[in-house]
């Protein structure tokens, strides 16, 4: 009963190129996007404009290219685990670092 | 000898094993091929998260070091060529996208198709991998290695590099112009790793497409190339986030 219900869900989905393609041409894309928008003066947006590029190319890699979006939720889960650990130590990491000297400058 | 190893072996060959039709590469301790695939896809995962953290931490490095000693960040980053940079994500975003196509090959069954794509995939690897190598070659001639031979030219005085007066950098006070050191240091640290997932990865692409030649993943077992799949778009979003730290983001920031 539950085996059945078990191998429907974690039915292996094929994606396809279709898919492929328009993730390819978005991938293009963001990449002229951020190249172009660092010969922009934006000041303290530019770094903030580059990574944020850099993390919409990243999730539209991780869910299409490496099928998250079609994945078991065991899979999603363990990619939204590591993908918390990793923000809470590098934030934590940098909230050290901001607040040592704090109030000394 | 032989005789001994038969006798070892016999149990798994005994006709009360095979009770069900299965297909010879699920393995016996699996229920089925969809469990055996999730185990694999699984463990793929646990292992990129790991490599997650270990990139992180190079990540995380470059954030605090280049807000201690910014102005040598910025003036040391303007000796990177964007074009060169732009060339090599197009190159490995190209490799992504013929990857993904061979994962879609093998699962649809299409031998041909899946050695092309292969191909295609190990040479803009090689594209990738020649390109950096004409990089380095630049900052080996100009003294940007850390080491004994580092040359603090290009930033005491800006006007005799190239670069640097595109740039319009202006010269830096010594002791600021040591620290160019640390961004360099972090610059060959992660493109270096960097590079070396990509040797790994066009090595086992070789091994795969003798393999792959051979019929070994259109035939229903599609297991190894999905996740060295995953393994390669993860070398991709690694030079997806390196890209912009590294290139682009300090462009303006000194005029």
């Amino acid at each position: 009963m539950t085996d059945q219900k078990e191998m429907e869900e974690s039915q292996h989905h094929v994606v396809s190129p279709v898919i492929y393609l328009i993730v390819f041409g978005a991938l293009l894309v963001f990449t002229a996007l951020t190249v172009g928008a660092s010969y922009v003066e934006m000041g303290i947006f530019n770094p903030i404009a580059a990574i944020l590029i850099a993390c919409i190319k990243a999730v539209i890699v991780v869910l299409f290219f490496m099928h998250v979006k079609y994945s078991s939720k065991l899979t999603k889960l363990t990619v939204i685990a590591g993908i918390f650990t990793f923000v809470t130590l590098i934030s934590m990491t940098l909230a050290d670092y901001i607040s040592r000297a704090w109030g000394r400058w | 000898m032989s005789d001994s190893t038969a006798i070892a072996h016999s149990p798994h060959d005994a006709p009360e094993h095979g009770h069900e039709e299965h297909p010879a590469y699920l393995r016996h301790h699996f229920e089925n091929v969809e469990q055996q695939a999730d185990a694999a896809g699984f463990a793929m995962w646990l292992f990129l998260l790991t490599e997650v953290m270990f990139f992180g931490g190079l990540f995380t490095a470059y954030l605090i070091y280049r807000n201690w000693y910014y102005p040598a960040f910025v003036a040391a980053s303007h000796q990177l060529d964007i074009f060169w940079g732009t060339l090599n994500t197009l190159l490995l975003i190209s490799s992504s996208f013929t990857m993904a196509m061979g994962v879609w090959c093998a699962e649809t069954r299409k031998k041909q198709g899946l050695v092309l794509c292969l191909v295609l995939t190990f040479i803009l690897g090689i594209g990738f991998l020649g390109i950096k190598t004409i990089e380095y070659k630049e900052k080996i001639e100009k003294h940007h290695v850390p080491g004994f031979h580092y040359s603090l030219n290009s930033f005491l005085n800006p006007d005799t590099d190239e670069a640097a007066v595109k740039a319009g950098d202006k010269p830096l006070p010594l002791d600021m112009a040591r620290h160019t050191e640390v961004y360099f240091s972090l610059y060959f640290a992660m493109t270096g790793m960097h590079a070396l997932h990509m040797i790994i990865g066009i090595a086992i692409l070789g091994f795969m497409i003798f393999r792959a030649q051979a019929g070994a993943y259109t035939a229903g077992h599609v297991t190894f190339v999905e996740n060295f799949g995953l393994y390669w778009h993860f070398v991709d979003i690694v030079w997806i986030f390196l890209f912009p730290l590294l290139y682009l983001i300090s462009r303006h920031a000194n005029t």
